[in-house]
């Protein structure tokens, strides 16, 4: 059980800054979810918790004291690894029990525990077996395995799933949650994958260009994004953004009026999420649609405005839509506008 | 091994045969001078020395041998056998170790001047021992190791070539191993026990084999150093039986002494065949 603080941590590689001041509380027990596009900086961060990069600049603290300079084993910390990293001459129990070993346990204590977080993850039937002799699945267990037989403060997870496919993901993603929250244990988890961010998530970091575009919990996230970043990363398809002119309590663009907060005027980038689009005969949007992606439940549209900008609307249920259709008709309501500052990507409102 | 593949698969009827037709003539070709050798320990040498020679075994087998191993022409071929011996399996091992942790710490460790290292023994790779004999017999008689093991053994194992694989083999090694190593409180030389070297066992073995050989057959520096008959290795020693002047040649003693020196690198060959292949063939991951 730990909290981990991250105070104005930067990396740099030579004369490149990769992380540009992060910083971050971790409760006691809290799942953190650092999610970003690849090349954000998001696993060097969490290599630098791990201490298998060095920090250039800021101060980590694992439980109140400082852990810029200790090794990874003194930090009382267990990571998974994207490709699982399994010793692979080793059998499962050999793997899992490794740390324990090193550690100078006494054997019959790292077979029990070896055999207690065997039980918890149902690997008890496979732990003489090799990794190769493993499935992807199974392999992402026993890289579990290995992280919970320490017992340790602090879990950091490398984007475990991304080698799994996609129903496995979903599997996993529910099993490494309900274990995370079953032992309690402050967890740091790495993916690109925004849907992992949004379901896992106690609190998540969305990075971008080595900078946490914002720091909150998910639907916070979604609901209110910070900065025009954090609003097209987050959400599925991604946000509408238009370049729109604010003028006294209305929006403008494209021949297009809608109602705006007062007090902003001038250029602005207008976000609408495409869920929250829904037709009616006089709503303000008019789209050419141009394709159709049925889900099942909803339908993805894609299409045109009039302005000639892309734009995409999911709407509920199934539409099925025509060549040479008249355009289609959207509304939405005032508190799901969301707007930002044209120059610098802030929210304004 | 291609070859063999699309043999199993496809050849069938007179393809199958010729093929096996051919292979059986080219090992006849290659068996027969053995086959010569083997009967001529055999026989008596008025035997040998009268044209025709003969092609069937004789029955002085256990004389000639018995004759070979504790007596031998100048040394009992029993000394020269364990000189082989000791000099072949120090030479294997002593350039395997030193590869591993040469390749260990080019691969794994950040040190000024890391890539000069590697080229400068890279550039070694060049230099076989005969360019080098002229210095290393100086060294090693300065040091007086003249007509010892060690002497035999040291100049010969340092390897470019054995820590070059091992480089290469150690670079597919995916790095979260060393790091999940880390995180599990492995040291670096823990790391390279418990890890790296039980993943390298089957490079380990195929190289062995053929450090062994190549150790077994070494003759131009045994024939340098050892002036001692008592330290003649047996490759060497074949050649000082032969007779100078005068003197009469024991063929059939020189004969049993030709086949048991091939004896121990057909031994290892067969015994860690193997590995030896999975060595060749598939690095294990």
């Amino acid at each position: 059980m730990a909290t981990v603080d991250l105070d104005n941590i930067k990396k740099r590689f030579g004369a490149t800054e990769v992380i540009k001041s992060v910083s971050l509380n971790v409760q006691d027990g809290e799942f953190v979810v650092i999610v970003g596009p690849s090349g954000c900086g998001k696993s060097t961060l969490l290599r630098m918790v791990a201490g298998l990069e060095t920090i250039s600049e800021g101060e980590l603290r694992i439980n109140g004291t400082r852990a810029n300079d200790l090794e990874p084993m003194d930090r009382d910390i267990a990571m998974v690894f994207q490709n699982y990293a399994l010793y692979p001459h080793m059998s499962v129990a050999q793997n899992m029990g490794y740390g324990l070993k090193i550690a100078g346990l006494p054997k019959p204590e790292i077979a029990a525990k070896v055999a207690e977080a065997a039980r918890l993850l149902q690997l008890t039937e496979l732990l003489d077996r090799k990794p190769k002799q493993l499935s992807g699945g199974q392999r992402q267990r026993v890289a579990m395995g290995r992280a919970i037989v320490r017992a340790p403060s602090v879990f950091l997870f490398d984007e475990p799933l991304s080698n799994l496919d996609a129903k496995l993901r979903v599997q996993m993603r529910l099993e490494i949650k309900e274990l995370q929250s079953k032992l309690g244990i402050t967890s740091l988890y790495v993916t690109h994958d925004q849907v992992e961010a949004m379901t896992m998530a106690d609190r998540m970091i969305v990075m971008n260009g080595g900078v946490a575009e914002q720091i909150g919990t998910p639907l916070d996230v979604y609901e209110r994004p910070e900065t025009l970043f954090a609003a097209q990363f987050i959400g599925s398809p991604s946000m509408n953004v238009i370049a729109a002119e604010a003028r006294e309590g209305t929006l403008h663009f494209g021949g297009v009026t809608l109602p705006a907060p007062t007090g902003i005027t001038g250029p602005v980038m207008l976000g609408l999420r495409p869920e929250h689009l829904s037709p009616h005969p006089d709503g303000p949007v008019e789209m050419q649609v141009m394709l159709a992606e049925p889900l099942g439940a909803n339908t993805l549209l894609h299409g045109k405005l009039a302005s000639g900008a892309g734009f995409t609307a999911s709407l509920p249920g199934v539409h099925r839509v025509m060549p040479g259709e008249a355009p289609l008709r959207l509304s939405i309501e005032p508190q799901n506008l969301h707007l930002f500052d044209a120059e610098t990507g802030r929210r304004i409102g | 091994m291609a070859r063999e593949i699309t043999g199993m698969v496809e050849r069938r009827g007179a393809g199958l045969w010729l093929t096996h037709l051919l292979m059986i003539i080219g090992v006849l070709v290659i068996f027969f001078p053995i086959w010569l050798a083997f009967v001529a320990s055999t026989v008596t040498q008025p035997e040998i020395v009268q044209p025709p020679m003969p092609l069937w075994p004789g029955d002085r087998f256990v004389e000639n041998y018995t004759a070979a191993l504790f007596s031998g022409v100048n040394v009992p071929v029993l000394t020269m056998l364990a000189n082989s011996m000791v000099m072949a399996i120090g030479i294997a091992v002593g350039k395997i170790i030193i590869s591993l942790l040469s390749a260990f710490a080019i691969v794994y460790f950040r040190f000024p001047a890391r890539n000069i290292f590697f080229w400068l023994i890279f550039l070694t790779l060049m230099l076989p021992v005969e360019v080098r004999i002229v210095p290393t017999y100086e060294v090693i008689a300065g040091f007086g190791m003249l007509n010892s093991y060690s002497g035999l053994i040291f100049p010969l194992i340092a390897s470019a070539t054995a820590t070059f694989l091992f480089r290469q083999f150690f670079l597919t090694v995916p790095d979260e191993l060393a790091e999940a190593a880390r995180v599990d409180g492995a040291g670096a030389m823990r790391f390279f026990w418990d890890i790296l070297l039980p993943m390298s066992r089957t490079n380990v073995a195929a190289l062995f084999v053929i450090l062994f050989i190549y150790g077994w057959n070494q003759y131009l520096w045994p024939l340098l150093i050892t002036t001692d008959p008592s330290m003649n290795t047996i490759v060497m020693g074949i050649k000082q039986m032969f007779p100078s002047g005068d003197d009469v040649a024991d063929w059939p003693v020189i004969m049993a002494t030709s086949i048991l020196a091939m004896v121990p690198p057909v031994v290892v060959v067969i015994s860690m065949q193997k590995l030896f292949i999975r060595g060749l063939v598939d690095s294990e991951k």
